[in-house]
């Protein structure tokens, strides 16, 4: 008689109890290699297990998990057959070849700026390549980084008929910004450092921003050099638009890869090294059978030809900067292939990614 | 205790527990109590233990810290170096900016709107019908698109601004207009409008009290009004300098410099809000005025009544009872739907307090702080509507 009430309560106290257990140890979880009891608990990270190197995950994997994006004009987008193309992307291409000798060994994953960070931390990428400026509190928190790939710096871009060559020439003026980002508070910082005045209209949305300077609602915008370059050439009338000669901050931007992995970490900037030195040494994807026999012998080491710079330690067979060359091309051909005198996207002089010895920042240990 | 109670808990005690009513509501109560408890204890953990895992931080010292980043648009003066915290509360005022304005224009609209569609004049009813039906069935982040988009950013650039009589200048940058500045004359110009206003309120009651009791026309609205304009009028000459001029917007190199100026992004939120909202209110106008019983019109006009004064002293004063609840609604959706203004650029609360997120990394805290003057701006509102509903309230026997 008494059956069904009983079984009321019972079910009751059982609740009762989880909800009052799950509550108090919520904080206090058990260390992850055991079971959490109670479904509060998160799951256990799938991390690599202890001795596990991020090589043989990749190995395995057969591909190079890239973190990139498909929405910027030179770095990383999509060509008319839907392929991922962009400086960004031929990096990626430059590791999967290394390890597997084929460019499309990659898995190319798009991310917003909002996502990158976490991405990297929780290392659900092999690589995050997608121009990201490298700063000391990014380096601290979110994983590793590489090689320096592109010096750039914050830019304006006005009309034409404005005439303005200098910041002073905008005091007064209105401009357009993305709002949460770093360009938002070097625009003010460099404002105020020289006693000028401006009127900010800020969006969350990228395109809002843009679209609201060329509606003229906007006297500037202001962003990453390359980014007004790219942007630029999305206008109805791209030659009314000019980026100033100006840089207002530096934004070094920088392949990274997650932390905790030295070999991993040492494997893809010494890809970067391979890129620049072969810019540097003259080899080229054309010239690179030819230079197999060259005289240099910076060339023949490079290429695997002959000593060794440490391609055993990394994994790598002896010569992965020969197929890196080979498929991909030297620094130089990948900046020219994009933003080049006849670029794929747009044409931006090479400025400060020039290489040192032409009076750039570009600059390699060398491959011995 | 008779005779029949004594046998009712005999019966009831008869009756097994979980078919007695009472066990099984205070069972419920129990469990409903339980899984709420529960979900709290749940999600705020949850909240709790995500944000340590990823090394956000809980702590509200950011507010004192250095903001860094241009605010478009302010109430009182701005500049980058002042702290996040103060940033927050341009925001929150930029918020109340958008919506009080917003519910006076919205509620002006909606009546007019719900007179209109209840017109016998076709046209002018067909009209309202057109406003009140598409409006209500297109959602507000489309219109705020529409208007900024499509109707604002394609007003004339700056340098091409329409001039309207006056200097009046409307621009893709919005209208500026002239400002008064008050000059040394202005506090004794003050002391006459303060004085013109005390004398009409006094002309007024003693004008209407000598007419209820005499029964001749005084005329004590006409009477203070005057009162009211020539006091003051009579003040600017006597304090000797204008105690106002007028400064007047003037195109330097990029913008007008001087003068007062409503943006566009404002503008466009603003007309969005209003109108959105207007055509709600209509309705419920529209529905307060139905409810008036037809008998009311005709007595109303059988006394002689004409026709706004049927509206003003009998149909609005119990159209009320049945419009205001549900008008408090209204009022709360334009409020909360005033944080739709990140997607036009204008800086109200939820647009600084992203921006905060952003820049200080601190989510938590910033979300905490938003939905609390949300909930306290909505509260208030809701409280000084249910003060007045009470007073307009029949008072029943």
């Amino acid at each position: 008689m008494y059956r069904k009430l009983f079984k009321l309560l019972a079910v009751l106290s059982v609740l009762s109890f989880v909800l009052t257990a799950c509550g108090q140890v919520a904080t206090e979880c058990p260390p992850c290699p055991e079971a959490a009891e109670c479904p509060e608990c998160p799951p256990c990270p799938e991390a690599p297990a202890a001795g596990e190197a991020r090589l043989e995950i990749v190995k395995a994997r057969g591909k190079v998990v890239c973190g990139s994006r498909t929405d910027l004009l030179g770095f990383g987008y999509l060509d008319a057959d839907g392929n991922n193309v962009g400086f960004d992307i031929d990096f990626c291409r430059a590791v999967a070849v290394a390890i597997f000798n084929d460019p499309n060994a990659v898995e190319f994953v798009p991310l917003t700026a909002a996502e990158r960070g976490p991405v990297l931390q929780t290392a659900e990428v092999d690589l995050l390549s997608r121009n990201c400026t490298w700063t000391s509190s990014r380096d601290a928190a979110w994983g590793n980084f590489t090689v320096v790939t592109f010096y750039d710096g914050q830019g304006m871009m006005v009309r034409k008929d404005l005439g303005a060559t200098t910041l002073e020439d905008l005091d007064g003026a209105t401009v357009c910004v993305t709002t949460g980002t770093t360009t938002e508070l070097n625009l003010a910082d460099n404002f105020r450092e020289r006693g000028l005045s401006f009127e900010a209209v800020t969006f969350e949305d990228t395109a809002s921003v843009y679209n609201a300077y060329e509606e003229g609602r906007c006297d500037a915008c202001t962003s990453d050099k390359s980014q007004l370059a790219a942007v630029r050439m999305g206008f109805t009338n791209p030659d009314d638009h000019m980026v100033m000669d100006l840089t207002m901050s530096k934004e070094p931007l920088t392949p990274a890869v997650p932390q905790g992995d030295d070999q991993w970490f040492d494997l893809v900037k010494t890809v970067a090294y391979v890129l620049i030195n072969a810019e540097e040494l003259g080899v080229t994807s054309a010239n690179v059978d030819e230079m197999m026999s060259s005289d240099n012998p910076s060339v023949t080491r490079l290429l695997g030809v002959e000593g060794e710079f440490g391609q055993a330690d990394l994994g790598l067979e002896v010569d992965f900067a020969a197929n890196i060359i080979r498929e991909v091309g030297n620094y130089g051909e990948i900046y020219d292939r994009y933003m080049g005198p006849n670029g794929d996207a747009f044409t931006l002089p090479r400025g400060p990614n020039k290489l040192w010895s032409d009076g750039g920042l570009i600059y390699a240990p060398p491959i011995r | 205790m008779n005779k029949d109670s004594r046998i009712q808990v005999i019966t009831r005690s008869s009756i097994p527990l979980w078919r007695d009513e009472r066990v099984i509501q205070g069972i419920a109560q129990v469990i409903s109590a339980a899984l709420v408890i529960g979900f709290l204890i749940f999600f705020v953990s949850n909240v709790l233990r995500a944000a340590h895992d990823r090394g956000l931080s809980l702590s509200y010292d950011f507010v004192k810290e250095s903001a860094g980043f241009p605010l478009a648009e302010s109430v009182i003066p701005y500049d980058e170096s002042r702290s996040f915290g103060y940033a927050f509360l341009i925001g929150i005022l930029n918020t109340i900016k958008a919506a009080v304005v917003g519910i006076v224009l919205a509620t002006a609209l909606g009546t007019t709107a719900a007179l209109a569609r209840l017109s016998s004049n076709w046209l002018i009813s067909k009209i309202a019908s057109v406003y009140i039906e598409i409006v209500r069935n297109i959602p507000l982040l489309v219109q705020l698109f529409i208007w900024y988009f499509a109707v604002f950013q394609n007003l004339p650039i700056v340098k091409e601004s329409i001039q309207w009589p006056g200097p009046i200048y409307l621009s893709q940058r919005g209208v500026y207009m002239p400002s008064p500045v008050p000059t040394s004359t202005f506090g004794n110009w003050i002391a006459f409008v303060v004085g013109g206003i005390i004398l009409s309120i006094l002309l007024h009651i003693l004008l209407g009290r000598y007419r209820l009791k005499t029964g001749h026309e005084t005329y004590p609205v006409a009477t203070a009004l005057a009162v009211l304009l020539i006091v003051p009028a009579l003040g600017w000459f006597l304090v000797g300098a204008s105690p106002l001029v007028a400064d007047i917007p003037v195109m330097s190199k990029f913008n007008f410099d001087g003068g007062t100026r409503l943006t566009i992004e404002y503008a466009a939120l603003l007309a969005g809000l209003v109108i959105y909202t207007g055509a709600f209110i209509a309705e419920v106008v529209r529905a307060g005025i139905m409810a008036v019983d037809r008998g009311q019109f005709e007595a109303a006009r059988a006394v002689g009544l004409n026709g706004m004064q049927v509206l003003r002293l009998i149909v609005f004063p119990q159209a009320m009872r049945v419009i205001i609840p549900p008008l408090i609604s209204q009022y709360l959706n334009l409020t909360k739907n005033s944080s739709l203004a990140i997607a036009v650029g204008y800086p109200d609360m939820f647009f600084v307090g992203r921006t905060i997120i952003n820049q200080a990394g601190s989510a938590v805290p910033v979300f905490s702080m938003v939905m609390a003057v949300y909930l306290s701006i909505s509260l208030t509102t809701s409280i000084l509507m249910n003060i007045y509903n009470r007073r307009i309230q029949l008072v029943e026997r």
